[in-house]
């Protein structure tokens, strides 16, 4: 991931960050609560003369490769309007509604976890979350892609799914099920409960694993806890009306087939492991020094630490 | 256990045949022997081009025999699978079907009214109403231009797939300008709310004309609607 930093004389700092298979930090955003700095693929600081606030403005990242080049199952004229128009305009709405209220200045990823709000969506959750959605869509796929995963994905999907074949159906099915627009996805699911002390006491990689989920209009699997996306297909119409008009099964199976880079979805992957591992670490070391915080108290034993035991 | 629970049942059931209570007795039997009615896709009262420039022929063409068809071809097999599992006391996937039926059902429902919500120039598309639908129209709204601007603004800040409508509230008795999501009837929103317009959209109604400009569309779209026929809704169902 590249890091480019942008310092201003009064040391606001905004981060440009590029990676080629995510839009941003797709995982990290769980840990952006740690650190004020916003850190975006997308965020441009625009500082103006005497002006004390700050003012990102998202911008439409495009496609990474060019928008012919994967024709003739996605067609150019496709592009030009889905990106051209679609992508664009979820971006200059989003800047829009975001000007000036408690969301400017934060990350894509942020502004989707708060604007969803739990399921009670705000407003700028739509074209936030779609941006982001767009990025990943477009870096999930790559002209002369499809074919079949390799290494610790495949392994997976085969131990996930069965088989690479059944894997494909079930994605195929999720995708061709979605009632009206939205999105199917691949993530990497981490076995975690949102209660602060519910740990599993045994728990070993073998937890983790992939799911297929479907998702309606713009809602992606972040505003999920510990989900991992790691691969998407748009299925609003007009993602495939002009090539396939009703045929939303031929797109679903070409999109498969031809077009999936399975590079992009391994390398989300080893960056899902990644975020997990290190923060897997940040909890280990904290509860060890808990431990010894307890092992510290343990020396003058108080009445209280027995309250609850079971000698009634 | 199985022996129990299977000479149980055969008890209730001929009970229920034997039941000198007709209601009760029928119940039981129509589980058994009812046909299922099949549905199918109503024609269109104009040819598929007769609403150009408005909407494409192509559009028109695919909307209704490939879209739907496809709801009401996936409807008659939902139902199917529901009289299989209501016969079976499978509630499990009597529940599971749902989903399939308020779906492809509410697909048939839609496009059903939406036909009929339209019409050639020639042939009265566009005729404001000038009766008393045109009068409960500028009660409840001030005027039909802000009738259809409210109707237009909804339609086009509708997120994702979905359908706008113009009903009647037979209870309360006014007239609503309300959204419903996917292919969920106005019924949705209410028990008795009937639909008197709605307009589709989805993109597969405009995208191959109108692309992502859903407001031209919807702009458009008052030049060929068959007022005369929300009137006729609106007059039966409102006395």
């Amino acid at each position: 991931m590249k890091l480019l930093s942008l310092s201003t004389p009064d040391s606001t700092t905004c981060y440009l960050s590029s990676s080629a298979f995510l839009p941003s930090h797709s995982n990290g955003f769980q840990n952006l609560a740690s650190t004020f700095k916003f850190s975006n693929n997308q965020a441009r600081c625009i500082r103006k003369a005497g002006a004390t606030k700050v003012t990102a403005k998202f911008e439409l990242k495009p496609p990474p490769y060019p928008l012919n080049a994967l024709e003739p199952i996605m067609s150019q004229e496709t592009f030009e309007y889905h990106w051209g128009k679609h992508h664009r305009a979820y971006v200059d709405n989003l800047n829009k509604q975001i000007e000036g209220t408690d969301l400017d200045g934060k990350s894509l990823e942020e502004t989707i976890v708060i604007a969803y709000n739990n399921g009670d969506i705000l407003p700028a959750f739509n074209n936030a979350a779609q941006v982001w959605n767009h990025d990943f869509f477009w870096e999930s796929m790559k002209p002369g892609g499809g074919g079949k995963p390799s290494g610790e994905l495949l392994k997976l999907i085969e131990r996930d799914f069965g088989s690479f074949e059944k894997f494909v159906d079930q994605f195929k099915l999720a995708a061709s099920t979605q009632f009206g627009s939205g999105w199917a996805w691949l993530a990497y699911k981490e076995n975690r409960l949102d209660v602060g002390n519910a740990v599993n006491p045994l728990a070993t990689d073998e937890d983790k694993k992939l799911v297929i989920l479907k998702s309606p209009n713009a809602v992606n699997p972040l505003v999920w806890s510990h989900h991992h996306p790691l691969l998407t297909i748009d299925v609003l119409e007009h993602a495939y009306y002009l090539d396939y008009q009703n045929r939303r099964p031929d797109y679903i199976s070409v999109f498969m087939n031809k077009l999936v880079s399975w590079e992009a979805v391994s390398s989300r992957l080893e960056q899902a492991k990644a975020v997990i591992a290190e923060r897997e670490r940040e909890e280990e070391r904290k509860r060890r020094e808990e431990e010894e915080k307890s092992t510290t108290s343990e020396a003058t034993p108080t009445p209280e630490i027995f309250a609850d035991s079971d000698t009634d | 256990m199985a022996i129990r629970t299977l000479f149980t049942r055969k008890t209730l059931t001929s009970i229920l045949r034997n039941d000198p209570n007709p209601i009760v007795a029928g119940i039981a039997a129509s589980t058994q022997s009812r046909d299922l009615h099949v549905f199918t896709l109503p024609d269109l009262a104009y040819d598929y081009g007769a609403l150009e420039p408005v909407i494409s022929g192509e559009i028109m063409q695919l909307h209704h025999q490939k879209h739907h068809q496809t709801y009401v071809t996936n409807y008659n097999k939902a139902l199917e699978q529901l009289h299989d599992a209501v016969g079976k006391a499978d509630s499990s996937t009597t529940v599971k079907l749902q989903n399939a039926i308020k779906f492809n059902g509410g697909g048939h429902i839609n496009h059903s009214i939406f036909w009929k919500n339209l019409a050639p120039v020639r042939e009265g598309g566009g005729e404001p109403p000038r009766d008393s639908l045109g009068w409960a129209i500028d009660t409840h709204f001030g005027s039909l231009e802000a009738l259809i601007q409210k109707i237009n603004a909804e339609g086009a800040a509708l997120q994702g797939s979905g359908w706008v409508w113009l009903g009647l509230d037979k209870e309360l008795k006014r007239l609503v300008v309300e959204t419903t999501a996917n292919q969920d009837p106005l019924v949705t929103k209410g028990p008795s709310l009937v639909p008197l317009l709605g307009i589709d959209v989805w993109e597969h109604a405009y995208y191959l004309q109108y692309k992502n400009v859903r407001p031209d569309y919807l702009k458009n779209i008052w030049k060929v609607i068959n007022w005369k026929y929300a009137s006729e809704v609106y007059e039966k169902e409102s006395s």
